[in-house]
C-alpha cells in the first residue's frame, strides 16, 4: 500500500509542469484580462474599480454590434461554402493508389503557408495594377477593386478563406471516408441503393464526427481571423470588413482603452463557446434521438 | 429466382501469382439449398462474390438461366446477399433497413409495409422495429442484414456469406432452421458460405467442398461422408475427422502394416502415393482381433469416446460407443467395406469387403 501511494505522489510531480505551463500561458493572461475589465486606469498604474460597467458599454455599443455581425455573416458564409465544398472534394478523391498521394499532398500545401503570407499573396493577386486576378478581371472589362468597393472586397476575402482552408474540411472528411469497410458499399449495391442513398445513409453518418470537428474549427478559425483581412483590407473599405478581431485591436493598441478591450474579449470568448456548445449539441443530439421518419427515396 | 451455372470459372486478383480460384464447372439449381464448405481463405468468398457481380472473374462465365451475366452489375442481376459481419444503415429504423432494398426498387408502399412486417415477424424483431438500427446488439444487427435479403421475394438467388459467425449459438441454431423453413416456403436459390460442417450439412441439400480454391467434392451430406473424393474431404468432415493411413499397393490389395484389405482400384496410377482412408466410426476394436494399437488418449465427449493412438507409428482414432468396454491392451479392426483408397489425395478405389481379417 505504501509503495502505491509513493507512486501517485510522483505523477502529481509529472503533471507540475504542465500545471506551470497551463497557468502560465493560459490562466494568469486571463486572469489579467478579467482584472483589466473590472477596472478603470489612468497611467501611473493606479487602477479604480468599475464594475460590470464596460461590459455595458460594449454590449450596448453600435460599434460593437456591427462589427459582431460582420463576422457571423463571415462565418456563416465561410461554413457554407467549405463544408460543402470539402464534403464534395473529400467524395471524389481517389481512395487509393499513386493519385491519392498526389491529391492529398495538393491538398495540405494551402495549410502550410503562415497567415500573414496567405494575405500578402492574396493582397498582391487581388491588386488592379499588377495582380493577376486583378488585373486580369479588369482586362476582361469586369469592374473589380477590393479597396474601394464593399462586395469586392468581402468575395476577396471569401475567396481567400475557401482557398487556405477548404483543404482541412476535405482532409478531415476523407480520413472518415476511407475508413468505412469496403462490404457497406457492397451491401448498398446490393440493395440496389442511389448514389445519393449511398452518401445519405452511409457516408455522412459515418463521417458525421469527424465533420463535427471540422465544422468547430473551421467556425471558430474564421470567426477569430485577423491576420489575412488585415493584410489584404486593413478593415476596409471603411469599416465594411472590420471583424472582432480587427475591432478589438484597434481599440486595445490603437486607442489604448485597455478596460472595454478586455471586456470585449471575454465577450468575445464567451461568443465563441456558447456557439461551439450550440454546434456540438445540436450535432450530436442526433445520436439518441428518436428516430428518423424516412428511410430512403420513396 | 434461377438456376445458376459457372463455365470454365477462375479467378486471380490482379498482382497475385497465383489464381485464387481454379477453373470450375458448376450447375446448380433453380430452387436449391446449396453450401460452399471450406476452411478459411479457400476461395468460398471470391465466388459468392463473383456470382452476386461484386467481383469480375478473370476468366469464365456465369449464368443465370442460361442467360450470360457476366458482365452484368449487382443491381443488373437482383441477387441478394448477406455478409459475415453485420451491415446495418445507423441513422434509420429496424423497419427503414428492411424496406431500404425495396424502397429503392420503386415498390409499392403497401407491399412494402406487408413484406417489412412479414420479415420482422419471422426474425422476431417487431417490438424493435421503430428503434434506430445503431441500438441494437449485434445479434440483432446480424439479423436486419439477413433481413433484408430475405424481404425481396423476386430474387434470382440468395447468397449467405458466413452469416451467423457472430451469432449467439442457441440463436444460430434457432436462425438455421428458420432459413431452412424459409427455403422451404419460398423455394429460393440459396447459397451458404461457411466453414462449419455441422451448418452446411444441417442446411443444404448439397454440399460444395472447396480447398485451396479449386471445388474437391459436391454431394449429399451422405456422400460426403461415405465416400470423401479427396483425403481433404475426409478429415474436414466428420468429427474426429476420417484416418488417413499411408499404404502400398500389393496386386488387388492394400497393405498397412502387413495387413491386407482388398480394395477395387479404378485406373492407372503408377508412382502415386497411396493412403486408406477409414472412418473411426467404423474401426473396431477388440482384445484380441485384428492390429495391436498403442492408445495415447482418450477422450469422453458424451455419447461416445475418441480412442487416440498408433499402429506403428501411424497415429489413428476410433470412436467407442459409451459404456462399452474398452479392452486393456485394444486391438483394432477395419470394417472393410467403408475402406476407401486415395492415390495422391484423390479417391481411386475402395474395400471389397471379401477380407479375411
Amino acid at each position: 500500500m505504501s509503495i502505491q501511494k509513493a507512486q501517485n505522489n510522483k505523477a502529481w510531480f509529472m503533471v507540475l509542469p504542465v500545471l506551470i505551463l497551463v497557468a502560465i500561458s493560459a490562466i494568469i493572461p486571463l486572469m489579467t484580462v478579467v482584472n483589466y475589465s473590472v477596472q478603470d486606469t489612468f497611467g501611473n498604474n493606479e487602477f479604480f474599480w468599475v464594475g460590470t460597467e464596460w461590459f455595458q458599454e460594449i454590449l450596448s455599443s453600435e460599434r460593437f454590434h456591427n462589427a459582431l455581425l460582420r463576422t457571423l455573416l463571415f462565418s456563416g458564409l465561410i461554413l457554407a461554402i467549405e463544408i460543402p465544398l470539402g464534403i464534395l472534394i473529400a467524395l471524389a478523391m481517389p481512395k487509393r493508389g499513386w493519385g491519392a498521394s498526389v491529391c492529398l499532398v495538393l491538398m495540405a500545401l494551402p495549410l502550410l503557408i503562415p497567415w500573414n503570407v496567405v494575405g500578402t499573396i492574396w493582397q498582391v493577386f487581388g491588386r488592379v495594377d499588377i495582380g493577376l486576378l486583378g488585373h486580369g478581371l479588369a482586362s476582361l472589362g469586369i469592374d473589380y477593386n477590393y479597396t474601394q468597393n464593399n462586395l469586392d472586397a468581402w468575395l476577396t476575402l471569401i475567396l481567400m478563406d475557401v482557398w487556405h482552408w477548404t483543404s482541412l474540411v476535405v482532409l478531415l472528411c476523407y480520413s472518415g471516408l476511407v475508413s468505412i469497410p469496403e462490404v457497406y458499399y457492397q451491401a448498398a449495391r446490393i440493395d440496389g441503393a442511389t448514389r445519393w442513398a449511398v452518401f445519405r445513409f452511409i457516408q455522412l453518418p459515418k463521417i458525421k464526427r469527424v465533420l463535427l470537428i471540422a465544422v468547430l474549427l473551421r467556425f471558430m478559425d474564421s470567426f477569430m481571423i485577423y491576420t489575412e483581412p488585415f493584410v489584404v483590407t486593413g478593415g476596409g473599405p471603411g469599416n465594411i470588413t472590420t471583424f472582432l478581431s480587427i475591432d478589438l485591436v484597434q481599440m486595445a493598441v490603437g486607442q489604448f482603452d485597455l478596460g472595454p478591450a478586455a471586456a470585449m474579449s471575454l465577450i468575445y470568448f464567451l461568443i465563441i463557446l456558447l456557439v461551439c456548445w450550440v454546434f456540438y449539441t445540436v450535432m450530436t443530439s442526433y445520436d439518441n434521438d428518436e428516430p428518423t421518419s424516412g428511410g430512403g427515396p420513396q | 429466382m434461377a438456376s445458376i451455372r459457372l463455365q470454365s470459372l477462375a479467378h486471380r486478383y490482379p498482382s497475385a501469382p497465383d489464381y485464387a480460384l481454379h477453373s470450375m464447372q458448376q450447375s446448380w439449381s433453380d430452387g436449391g439449398a446449396y453450401a460452399l464448405l471450406g476452411p478459411s481463405g479457400c476461395g468460398k468468398t471470391t465466388l459468392l462474390n463473383i456470382i452476386s457481380g461484386l467481383l469480375r472473374p478473370s476468366e469464365g462465365r456465369v449464368l443465370f438461366d442460361d442467360i450470360d451475366v457476366t458482365d452484368r452489375t449487382t443491381e443488373q442481376r437482383n441477387i441478394a446477399q448477406v455478409f459475415q459481419f453485420p451491415v446495418v444503415y445507423d441513422t434509420m429504423t429496424v423497419a427503414d433497413n428492411l424496406a431500404f432494398p425495396l424502397r429503392n426498387r420503386g415498390i409499392a408502399k403497401n407491399e412494402i409495409e406487408k413484406r417489412v412486417a412479414d420479415v420482422l415477424q419471422m426474425l422476431d424483431l417487431q417490438e424493435r422495429a421503430n428503434d434506430r438500427a445503431r441500438s441494437l446488439t449485434a445479434d440483432d444487427k446480424q439479423k436486419i442484414s439477413l433481413g433484408r435479403g430475405l424481404v425481396r421475394t423476386d430474387v434470382q438467388a440468395i447468397l449467405f456469406d458466413e452469416p451467423l459467425t457472430v451469432i449467439d449459438p442457441h440463436l444460430k441454431w434457432q436462425l438455421r432452421t428458420e432459413l431452412k423453413k424459409i427455403h422451404q416456403r419460398f423455394q429460393h436459390t440459396m447459397i451458404y458460405v461457411t466453414h462449419d460442417q455441422t451448418e452446411a450439412l444441417t442446411f443444404a441439400d448439397e454440399v460444395i467442398v472447396m480447398y485451396e480454391g479449386a471445388v474437391v467434392q459436391v454431394g449429399t451430406p451422405q456422400q460426403l461422408f461415405e465416400t470423401p473424393e479427396h483425403t481433404f474431404v475426409g478429415k474436414f468432415i466428420g468429427s474426429p475427422g476420417m484416418n488417413v493411413l499411408p499404404c502400398e499397393i500389393d496386386g488387388i490389395d492394400a497393405v498397412f502394416v502387413g495387413t491386407k484389405f482388398s480394395v477395387n482400384i479404378t485406373g492407372d496410377n503408377p508412382a502415386a502415393r497411396f493412403e486408406l482412408g477409414i472412418r473411426p466410426e467404423h474401426i473396431k476394436l477388440s482384445s484380441s482381433e485384428g492390429m495391436p494399437l498403442t492408445v495415447t488418449a482418450l477422450e469422453d465427449v458424451g455419447r461416445h469416446v475418441i480412442v487416440r493412438g498408433e499402429i506403428a507409428g501411424v497415429a489413428l482414432c476410433a470412436l467407442v460407443k459409451d459404456g462399452v468396454a474398452i479392452p486393456e491392451n485394444p486391438c483394432v479392426s477395419f470394417d472393410s467395406t467403408r475402406i476407401n483408397l486415395y492415390a495422391d489425395g484423390y479417391r481411386v478405389g475402395s474395400g471389397r469387403g471379401d477380407d479375411t481379417i
